[in-house]
């Protein structure tokens, strides 16, 4: 039963993780594979904060009479992750919008066919 | 109900239904994180998941579809189904069975909290004199990791410059020459958008500024600012429409700004390298070393903070900027 609990997070992590991979390598349109890398993205994040959490701990922010704090560290990462990984996204969603100027279609078995007879 | 809407946008085909779950989904894992006594990550999570990203899909989504009619959905066979799934189940299963060697949830003896944590919760006070350690951590202790990750930021916003900006050449001649049709934003008929909208941006810039200055001492910063204070601009395009928000702020500025903001960050270092200290070190910022990190956080959140809202700001501009500038085409080959 300990097991159950104290590993339950993780397993949530894997299951977002598996989805997101799914929907990156299974579904043929570009901006939902930036979704389910976003998914993905986001089990990371889950992850790193779980890890941060401490039993009884709280916000790490210094205040009169607490003792114990959840861990900072991995707060700073995925904050700035979080942002980084936004304009990462931005970055890719131009691409598509600049492969759909050129091949006329985000659906990556179209653009295969086009690269085909060319 | 994480992974329940994470599943919803895997079986659901239409794209517009899959960001708007996108963005519900990030609102629950910023209440988690909320949950899980993280604060300055929820805010970051709830600004940018269920803010700045669905705009940016549904900006995309709005220039991908405009010509295109929906195609006829082929039917998938077996093997398109079923090999990733299989691949996904292997890898699955093989990550759990490594969670069985992992600290248990919460545990305050894991690894995690045992080596450079421990250090920070109990110094950071009195070597920078900042309440909130996430802060210090970010912008002093790990000054160095900061100025990466808005190198990575900034690099993203020249990247999405060079693929969809249009106004290279002439530099702010963009608007002047776009000034005359209309943009996507057709909100600007609505006088209760309007309305509301004047009300909302005041409050949301002032909010923004409470963020980036009083971020030491409550759950926020440079990051999280800069991100409130773009969503503010860009609502003001959406309702107003984009020519409005370039008479406030010009492409031309943005991009300036967008420069300038790394430019403190690592001029902040350059600063303390000339006074003696090592790159990025604030202690000699000022007489006594508690007061010069103090004067060095805030240098570098506001350059962070700058970056930021820049980078969001101009991203969201070139996404909107190019479906003008598409439409406008249209028109003229209908011509």
């Amino acid at each position: 039963m300990s097991i159950i609990l104290g590993l339950y997070n993780y397993w949530v992590v894997i299951a977002l993780m598996m989805i997101g991979f799914y929907v990156v390598i299974a579904s043929g349109n570009l901006i939902k594979k930036i979704i389910g890398l976003n998914i993905f993205q986001t089990s990371v994040f889950i992850l790193f904060i779980t890890i941060g959490k401490i039993k009884g701990g709280a916000a790490p922010i210094l205040t009169e009479g607490v003792e114990i704090y959840a861990n900072p560290l991995p707060h700073v990462l995925i904050l700035t992750a979080i942002v980084v990984g936004v304009s990462t996204t931005a970055l890719g969603l131009a691409l598509i919008v600049r492969i759909k100027e050129s091949y006329g279609s985000i659906e990556e078995d179209d653009i295969h066919r086009k690269d085909g007879t060319l | 109900m994480l992974v329940a809407t994470a599943l919803a946008t895997v079986f659901i085909r239409d794209l517009f239904a899959v960001i708007m779950l996108f963005g519900i989904y990030s609102l629950i894992s910023a209440v988690f994180f909320l949950n899980l006594d993280a604060p300055d990550v929820a805010l970051t999570e709830a600004t940018i998941g269920a803010g700045i990203a669905p705009i940016l899909m549904l900006g995309t989504l709005a220039l991908t579809r405009k010509k295109s009619e929906q195609q006829p959905q082929e039917k998938k066979s077996i093997r398109t189904i079923f090999l990733p799934l299989l691949v996904v189940v292997l890898t699955g299963i093989a990550l759990i069975y490594a969670t069985f060697d992992m600290p248990h949830f919460a545990d305050p003896q894991a690894p995690a909290h045992n080596h450079v944590a421990p250090r920070y919760i109990q110094d950071s006070a009195q070597e920078t004199g900042i309440p909130n350690i996430v802060t210090s951590i970010l912008a002093s202790y790990r000054g160095f990791d900061t100025l990466g990750e808005v190198f990575v930021i900034f690099t993203a916003g020249i990247g999405v410059l060079a693929l969809l900006g249009f106004m290279t050449g002439g530099s702010g001649s963009g608007p002047k020459k776009y000034g005359q049709f209309k943009d996507t934003a057709s909100l600007r008929h609505h006088t209760v958008l309007h309305v509301i909208s004047k009300i909302l941006i005041p409050l949301i810039l002032l909010y923004a500024f409470y963020i980036q200055f009083h971020g030491e001492y409550s759950p926020g910063g440079g990051f999280q600012a800069g991100v409130i204070f773009a969503v503010a601009f860009i609502l003001y395009a959406m309702v107003y429409g984009l020519q409005a928000a370039y008479k406030i702020i010009s492409p031309k500025a943005l991009r300036l700004a967008m420069v300038s903001g790394v430019l403190l960050y690592a001029s902040t270092g350059l600063a303390s390298l000339f006074l003696g200290g090592n790159y990025l070190d604030y202690n000699v910022l000022a007489h006594d070393p508690v007061h010069g990190q103090h004067i060095g956080i805030i240098l570098v959140e506001l350059g962070v903070g700058i970056c930021v809202a820049a980078v969001m700001m101009s991203i969201f501009f070139n996404f909107a900027g190019r479906s003008a500038y598409l439409s406008h085409d249209k028109k003229e080959i209908r011509k």
